[in-house]
């Protein structure tokens, strides 16, 4: 994770003035209180969190976020909202059944050719949806843990669908 | 008119998220081992959060509060899943392992009748 | 209605610590805290508006902030320890 703590690119003034506004933004709506003290520490502080986001390496990561996958954003979450829903009804069909018929399986998935921010979202859309959690990301495979067997060959259709892109995506 | 379309819309999610929320308590209470509870604790994390929070930010409408409602739930989305994960590798690290069995090429195999007696 | 469904979080919270106190290992008690903390953001948000006090809506936003350092603090701390005492086990 660490790995490329050292190694700092060309950092746009994009972006770095876009996390500015939208902390400046943040800060202004939630304070609720425009006295000039308040007003310069929020200044102050907004510009600390830049600083400490680009020391971070924040910033080197986000290349691949482009404008096309903001574009794609309210398909992605659109689908995954119906997948959300699908599925916590039948963890909940399963969790009110007397007998508990869950059967525990543990599947890896394979992306190799994904970036580490695509990665980052596979990750936390499957574990978003109950039934499934990701377990480990190792390199380049995921290990997942679904709750029956079931949800498990679900799963791992619809990776082959988000492989030949037929299912939104955000890249 | 509108009003009480959105009254009951947002009563209606409401009932429903806190009958989401309950069936994820009673889930983590029912459920053996520690990575099945993981998947009732995403139930209320996700499902329910969502349908409470739409709830109250119907009820809201459109000013301040809809909005910050609006963020702590993002938030909530966002770092859930973490939390989630963070959890789960933790204790796969430290060598707790999931009673679970793998999913071997069910393709490949579709007939193999260990697996048949799960399929409903 | 706000009262029914802080109810059923309040009853949720309840279930979570009686997990928090039976879990056999310490990832289940961290687990049912994690789950008390977010329905703890929850029932705030419900709570501002069944007394009709937005400014609960901040508590909320600083509590889940708090809830998410926390639980990656604890999980730091224990995996620390666990790699202390069994460091031959895993890499």
């Amino acid at each position: 994770m660490n790995k490329r703590l050292g190694q700092q690119g060309a950092v746009g003034p994009l972006q770095l003035g876009g996390l500015f506004l939208l902390l400046l933004v943040s800060w202004l709506l939630w304070s609720g209180i425009y006295k000039p003290l308040l007003l310069w520490l929020g200044l102050f502080s907004c510009l600390l969190s830049v600083w400490l986001a680009k020391r971070m390496g924040f910033f080197d990561h986000t290349q691949s976020l482009t404008m096309r996958s903001l574009l794609r954003l309210p398909a992605y979450c659109w689908w995954l909202l119906v997948e959300v829903i699908k599925s916590s009804l039948a963890v909940a069909r399963l969790v009110l059944s007397p007998s508990l018929p869950i059967s525990p399986t543990v599947v890896e998935l394979i992306a190799t050719d994904e970036s580490d921010v695509s990665k980052v979202i596979l990750g936390n859309s499957i574990t978003l949806s109950p039934g499934t959690v990701t377990i480990d990301v190792h390199e380049d495979r995921l290990l997942v843990h679904c709750l029956t067997k079931k949800g498990a060959r679900d799963l791992l259709q619809q990776e082959a669908l988000r492989r030949s892109s037929k299912r939104p995506g955000l890249d | 008119m509108t009003n009480l379309v959105l009254d009951i819309l947002s009563w209606v999610l409401l009932c429903l998220g806190g009958g989401f929320v309950l069936i994820g308590g009673i889930g983590s209470l029912r459920l053996p081992g520690f990575y099945t509870r993981l998947h009732s604790a995403s139930l209320t994390d996700t499902m329910a959060t969502i349908l409470i929070f739409t709830g109250i930010i119907i009820q809201a409408g459109f000013s301040l509060a809809a909005f910050k409602l609006l963020a702590i739930m993002v938030f909530l989305l966002i770092t859930g899943p973490t939390a989630s994960y963070a959890l789960a590798n933790a204790a796969l690290q430290s060598g707790l392992k999931p009673d679970a069995d793998a999913l071997d090429e069910s393709q490949a195999d579709p007939k193999n009748p260990a697996e048949r007696e799960d399929v409903e | 209605m706000y009262f029914v469904v802080s109810l059923a979080i309040l009853v949720t919270m309840v279930l979570a610590l009686v997990r928090a106190l039976l879990g056999p290992s310490v990832y289940d008690r961290v687990l049912a805290v994690n789950m008390f903390g977010t329905k703890t953001v929850l029932l705030l948000s419900v709570i501002a508006f069944l007394f009709g006090r937005p400014d609960f809506l901040d508590l909320a936003l600083a509590y889940a902030l708090i809830n998410l350092v926390g639980i990656l603090a604890v999980l730091e701390f224990f995996q620390n320890h666990t790699r202390g005492t069994q460091e031959h086990e895993h890499d």
